[in-house]
């Protein structure tokens, strides 16, 4: 709980000498539980109870790593308040919201009767990293905490039925109270069944969930519950955590990739203000001060020598690099070994190639984090994806053993993937580590943008397809380049990001591998095959389209710089070349996009999606580009777009319509039409912000964000270096088309809507101007340069 | 080391600090206020803005003795959970947020435009949210928060 509004749930009678000997444990005071039947301690729970003066019996030792245990999961007091723990982090999607609601729809309690505690190593059950493309109710609506919800609600129904003399098929459950169906009178309510007490049992595999069609809580636009502490400035971002006695840290970072420290000059802060210390651990530097400010006049004077590292490949033959580069790693997704002769056979080809630059995650707030390390034990507050894993990882960085170590998230300025709350974890811990007491640190503006975060994924990807005398689709053969350094850290490698980097770990490499063996089983989670090919791997077709002829290969060779799970990482990219490629093919063959995209399809809830998004769309059904198009001034078009997320995450096709500015080279998208099946929806309107937002994220990307660099560093270092649309920003009307089926598995939305903008929007200007753009963004200066090659063409292409 | 008096959200505060130092940290650090967030420090996102005197201004970039003795109102200032101010109770209906960390600077600046301009046109309101930065692109809903707003005070 990290809400101000939400602490007055928490208000219990606790000393104030409690309270701090809580906190300088790790504790915060709202983390202890009245009347929750547990109160949750991981660490000494004797030490704990005989400072609050409770018996040591009385307390449940909880959460952890046993997320079989139902008592991980589950806690009800005798009041029949209900706790739960969820090891999912929300981190601005509102799952935090939406697991109320399950547990609330699961054990039939309201949820004004329920708390539900996050993603603390102490306290959570470990559910490894929430990631952006499960934000919605799979990682929990599955397995994990609804089943637990299902297995507590039976076993409480069970006990009712020995107490009550009935068999539970009589009795029903209603907030919170199991009664007989036909004898009101016969009832007993959890906190008496259970109220205090563990329920010692393991989730059951088979416990029966509540089908979506009968949802009652679920189901429903229910607010989120942290918005009014939002709204108000009472919420606590990691930003503002606090703790007593803490100290403020200010890393020094390297000018340029690869620089390794020579020197440092510690006398150049001696004597200023706020008892600076200066912190060097191999090539992490920093400094600790009193107060902030004090902390970051110190880390500007400080005088630190760096050797420079290697120089960098030039950006304006990264490309060029990128497909040219020896140690890459060569995997094949599909391969019918046929698409060379289909290809010699085919009526009409069609060829291109596709780029995509690294962007960044680019979070607001740059990231910051708390560190207590105090000998043995350390305590960190951190908006990280993986308390678990960084709790592993901060133990490597600081010699400690893990079960020593304790993450608590405290959600952070949105992330997107992996922004850098892994890597300045790491360097408060550290700090705190050198200087004995607790340490905060948020980075700068500049180290967030070139020594925090792990950028997304540069591409490059030639497409071939053949097309027959009938205008369909016989071979399509598909080749890319990326490159990646690094990665999460996941369990063993710090490396992984910019501060276990420059304390001398390893980053996760690529292993070259220059002959891809066949593929052995089919993988679409990078959305490598495009939508209308067979995808068939093992014998059967499990793509959604219907093209036989196939082969996509990709090829992975190191990044000079870190990179992580942008999101929609690869899939982004690869379905912008993909969806804009197959939009030049229905061009070629003079085929209205939309209903050539119906008939290379064979999956029919892809199908369903387009046919949605384009009757919203109010689709103006014909080939691209539109006829008659005016040679300056504004043209208007429409694209189109669709993809299944990750090959089995979401359901979504895209219209966006544009107006673009052939004197300026400006795109102006108007509006966008999204159609979205994720299966069953657990709250419609947190799935229609998602989408929202998804798909303006996708716009600035595709029309703004690119990183830059020149021989030794990264260049784009602040707001004005990396372009973003603002609040005030002329953003499109966005109407989202929500198709329900409760009948299906649930699936992923964070992720969906900002897969495709890039390739409608490339479609739209098309479609308006009759200039192919192939590049990532959609810069006014590229579209101008696209636009006066035109002359003379209908058509043109860069 | 200098002494100031601050008024903050209507209670006056003294401090003993840097006077170079940026009324960010002081309201964030020394006064424990929630609402104001270090976003870039260099006055391009607006996370940081606090009203002084009614006007938005980026704090990461205001010196704290250029404030002294002047009206200042963060995000809690405005209203609370139980009794949210009219604008933040139009983000809450329209569950305009998604992490909530831009919401301090998009409050503030729109509210102090509104107050001095209560009339303004739509493109007035793009206009004066052109520098404000929420990278979760809540735009939509929040711009829908903000002409209720307008509407409901004009």
């Amino acid at each position: 709980m990290n809400t101000k509004s939400q602490d007055a749930h928490d208000n219990f009678d606790l000393t104030e000498a409690a309270a701090a000997a809580l906190r300088e444990h790790g504790f915060s005071r709202r983390q202890f539980l009245k009347g929750s039947g547990a109160l949750v301690v991981a660490f000494s729970v004797a030490e704990f109870a005989d400072r609050l003066g409770i018996a040591p019996e009385k307390m449940l030792a909880q959460g952890g790593n046993t997320p079989q245990a139902l008592d991980s999961w589950v806690a009800i007091a005798a009041d029949g308040n209900v706790t739960v723990y969820t090891g999912r982090a929300d981190m601005g999607q509102g799952t935090y919201t939406v697991q109320y609601q399950l547990a609330a729809e699961e054990l039939s309690v309201p949820m004004s009767r329920i708390r539900l505690v996050e993603c603390d190593t102490a306290m959570t059950p470990d559910q490894g990293t929430s990631s952006g493309s499960q934000c919605h109710p799979v990682n929990f609506n599955q397995e994990n905490l609804a089943q637990a919800c299902a297995t507590a609600r039976e076993a409480l129904v069970a006990m009712a039925a020995s107490k009550l003399g009935a068999p539970a098929s009589d009795l029903t459950v209603v907030d919170g109270v199991v009664t007989h169906k036909s004898d009101a009178s016969k009832k007993v309510s959890y906190g008496e069944l259970i109220g205090g007490k563990r329920f010692d049992m393991t989730i059951k595999k088979d416990a029966k969930r509540k089908p979506p069609q009968t949802w009652k809580v679920m189901g429903r636009s229910v607010p989120r519950v942290e918005m009014p502490a939002l709204a108000t400035g009472r919420f606590e971002h990691v930003q503002n955590v606090r703790v007593p006695g803490m100290l403020h840290g200010r890393m020094v970072r390297p000018p340029s990739i690869g620089a390794t420290v020579g020197s440092v000059d510690e006398s150049s802060v001696k004597g200023m203000p706020g008892n600076v210390r200066v912190v060097v651990k191999k090539n992490l530097v920093g400094v600790v001060a009193d107060k902030p400010w004090q902390a970051i006049q110190a880390a500007e004077k400080l005088q630190v020598t760096w050797t420079p590292g290697p120089a960098l490949p030039k950006q304006n033959d990264f490309y060029n690099y990128l497909r040219n580069h020896p140690g890459r790693r060569d995997a094949y997704s599909v391969n019918s070994k046929d698409v060379d002769a289909k290809l010699q056979g085919a009526t009409t080809r069609v060829k291109a190639t596709y780029l995509h630059p690294y962007q960044m995650h680019g979070s607001l707030g740059s990231s910051c984090a708390v560190a207590d390390v105090n000998g043995t034990n350390a305590t960190l507050w951190s908006s990280t994806q993986a308390v678990y894993p960084l709790r592993s990882t901060s133990a490597m960085v600081l010699g400690l053993q893990p079960q020593n170590v304790r993450v608590i998230y405290v959600r952070g300025s949105g992330c997107y993937g992996l922004n850098g709350a892994d890597a300045v974890a790491y360097d408060a811990a550290i700090l705190s580590q050198a200087v004995g007491k607790p340490v905060r640190v948020q980075l700068t503006r500049k180290d967030e943008m070139v020594w925090g975060e792990n950028y997304g994924l540069p591409f490059v990807v030639d497409q071939q397809a053949g097309v027959d005398a009938n205008g369909s689709i016989i071979a399509w053969d598909y080749e890319t380049w990326s490159a990646t350094l690094g990665n999460r850290p996941g369990n063993n490698a710090p490396g992984n990001v910019a501060s276990g980097l420059l304390l001398g770990f390893p980053p996760q490499a690529v292993q070259a591998r220059a002959q891809a063996p066949d593929p052995q089983n089919f993988d679409n989670g990078n959305n490598a095959v495009p939508a209308y090919v067979a995808g068939r791997v093992g014998g059967k077709n499990n793509g959604t389209g219907i093209v036989a002829s196939e082969r996509v290969l990709t090829h992975t060779v190191p990044s000079p710089f870190l990179t992580g799970p942008l999101r929609s990482p690869a899939r982004l990219q690869n379905s912008f070349a993909q969806e804009c490629f197959m939009d030049e093919i229905a061009a070629q063959v003079k085929t209205d996009p939309v209903q050539f995209r119906l008939r290379h399809l064979s999956d029919q809830r892809l199908k369903d999606v387009i046919t949605a998004a384009a009757k919203q769309a109010g689709w103006d059904t014909r080939p691209s580009p539109k006829p008659g198009i005016p040679r300056s001034g504004i043209a208007s078009g429409r694209g189109v777009a669709c993809v299944l997320y990750e090959g089995d995450n979401g359901y979504v096709a895209l219209v966006a319509e544009v107006d673009v500015n052939q004197d300026t080279g400006v795109v102006r998208t108007k509006r966008i039409v999204v159609a979205q099946d994720t299966g069953p929806i657990s709250s419609p309107d947190g799935l229609r912000n998602q989408l929202e937002g998804g798909a303006l994220q996708g716009l600035s990307r595709a029309l703004g964000e690119d990183v830059t660099w020149d021989d030794q560093k990264i260049t784009s270092i602040d707001w004005a270096t990396y372009k973003t649309l603002y609040v005030g920003s002329n953003v499109p009307t966005i109407e989202s088309v929500l198709i329900d089926h409760p009948e299906a598995e649930a699936m992923g939305a964070g992720e969906t809507a900002i897969t495709i903008v890039a390739a409608a929007v490339g479609n739209a200007i098309y479609d308006a101007t009759g200039v192919r753009i192939r590049q990532v963004p959609f810069t006014p200066e590229r579209v101008k340069a696209a636009l006066a090659q035109r002359a003379g063409n209908q058509t043109a292409q860069i | 080391m200098s002494v100031f008096t601050l008024k903050v959200n209507g209670q006056s505060h003294t401090v003993d600090v840097d006077p170079t130092t940026p009324l960010l940290y002081v309201l964030s650090d020394d006064l424990a206020l929630k609402g104001p967030k270090f976003g870039c420090g260099l006055g391009q996102c607006g996370s940081c803005t606090a009203i002084v005197n009614g006007r938005a201004v980026r704090s990461c970039r205001t010196p704290v003795s250029t404030v002294s003795g002047a009206e200042i109102v963060t995000l809690e200032g405005l209203g609370s959970p139980e009794k949210p101010h009219p604008i933040q109770k139009a983000f809450i209906d329209e569950q305009a947020a998604q992490c909530g960390y831009c919401l301090n600077g998009v409050i503030l600046t729109a509210k102090a435009f509104l107050d001095q301009n209560p009339k303004a046109t739509d493109e007035q309101i793009h206009q004066a949210m052109s520098t404000v930065l929420c990278r979760c692109f809540t735009t939509t809903r929040m711009m829908r928060a903000i002409k209720k707003y307008a509407t409901e005070r004009a």
